[in-house]
């Protein structure tokens, strides 16, 4: 009976300091939270003015640029996964990878070959596990992007874009990632980042016209600076929602990591109690049949 | 046109730098300098790497450190946007 009692003082005592890290995570990501959805904000001025001067450029001059130019046919497309780096994040990475699973179905049941590309060290063990092969993973900091990393991915996918399909290029990209909606709702969300579509933001008032610009230098050498820059601000725009999301996720796991353990300790607790009286109880009626042996002898 | 004056706003790639009325812009293209007064026609144009100073309405000239970038000029609002900007010393934050 004794062993009994033990058993459940481990549980409580284990449980116990579990609930006491489950709520330092829970607090590290409240409060880091606050932070990432302050540099989501910060960011979108830069990534409002960049829309906006794409949008001009590619709206008035009829420039033949590679980046916009849609390929005739696609047969080879790169899809960029943005999962988180650490887990105890609750479903986060796990219903990215199942988004970007079933548009890696849908690629290939297109017909497509698909090239993947990785954030995130949960997506890369996703990948190594099966086998898979991936062009290359970007891991480290994903609750904390820094805008190189975006160049970085940026670079490397508008390379593959540039290169022809004979050589091995991409005719399209995609990104899977997990927007941030709001602290209860993130939703994975596929975007096509080239060819391009522009996308037009507020359009509908009228007085807000994109102007005719003259440009120094020529048009195409604009674009060809302009079309990386808003690729990366797309891709940086989406690493910061991930990493909001990501840390929104792992609070909210962690909360119920938290509450069920805060349950587990009552339950644990309840059967020590029964099993401390059960053996009380088994003692005195030993002591009591013991006394009866002995006074009737 | 003449009584206007520039809406200028400078933003950074992940934070806002910037922003306030002023008279006049000098910038740095990849061409050569670019001087902008209230009233210029719509510009598009690469920044190059160097200093770009803005004259405020009221108070000290502020200089501000681009690296490449871009900035664009249309009805007297001048938004300029840089990878990486830093506003030079001997400014204090200016009206934010």
């Amino acid at each position: 009976m004794g062993a009994q009692i033990r058993v459940y003082r481990q549980k409580i005592s284990s449980t116990t300091s579990m609930r006491k890290i489950f709520k330092a995570m829970e607090l590290i990501a409240t409060s880091r939270i606050g932070k990432a959805r302050t540099r989501v904000a910060a960011s979108l001025p830069y990534a409002n003015a960049i829309t906006r001067a794409v949008s001009a450029v590619a709206s008035q001059s009829e420039i033949d640029h590679p980046l916009t130019t849609e390929h005739t046919e696609v047969r080879r497309a790169a899809v960029l996964i943005m999962t988180s780096d650490r887990g105890l994040a609750g479903s986060y990475s796990a219903s990215v990878l199942k988004q970007a699973e079933s548009l890696l179905e849908m690629l290939r049941s297109e017909g497509k070959e698909v090239k993947s590309f990785l954030v995130g060290r949960k997506a890369q063990a996703y990948f190594d596990f099966r086998n898979r092969s991936y062009e290359k993973a970007w891991t480290g900091g994903t609750d904390a992007p820094e805008f190189a990393t975006a160049r970085e991915i940026g670079t490397a996918l508008v390379d593959e874009f540039i290169t022809g399909y004979e050589d091995g290029g991409v005719d399209e990209i995609h990104v899977v990632y997990m927007r941030f909606r709001s602290m209860v709702t993130q939703e994975p969300t596929v975007i096509r980042l080239l060819p391009l579509e522009v996308v037009e933001e507020e359009t509908s008032n009228t007085s807000d016209l994109l102007p005719l610009y003259e440009y120094e230098p020529e048009p195409e050498r604009v674009l060809d600076a302009l079309l990386p820059r808003y690729i990366e601000s797309r891709i940086f725009a989406a690493l910061l929602q991930a990493a909001a999301s990501e840390l929104a996720a792992r609070q909210r796991a962690m909360k119920s990591a938290g509450d069920n353990a805060t349950e587990l300790i009552k339950k644990y607790t309840r059967l020590r109690n029964t099993a401390r009286q059960a053996e009380i109880t088994q003692e005195l009626s030993e002591i009591v049949a013991g006394a009866d042996a002995l006074s009737a002898s | 046109m003449a009584s206007a004056e520039l809406e200028v706003e400078i933003v950074a790639a992940d934070h806002f730098v910037w922003s306030g009325p002023a008279t006049m812009v000098k910038a740095r293209t990849s061409e050569g300098e670019i001087g902008i007064l209230p009233g210029h026609s719509p510009v598009l144009a690469l920044l190059g790497e160097g200093e770009l100073a803005i004259q405020p309405v009221s108070g000290e000239r502020i200089v501000v450190a681009v690296d490449s970038g871009f900035f664009s000029v249309d009805s007297n609002r001048v938004v300029i946007v840089a990878d990486n900007a830093t506003i030079g010393d001997s400014v204090s934050a200016g009206n934010r």
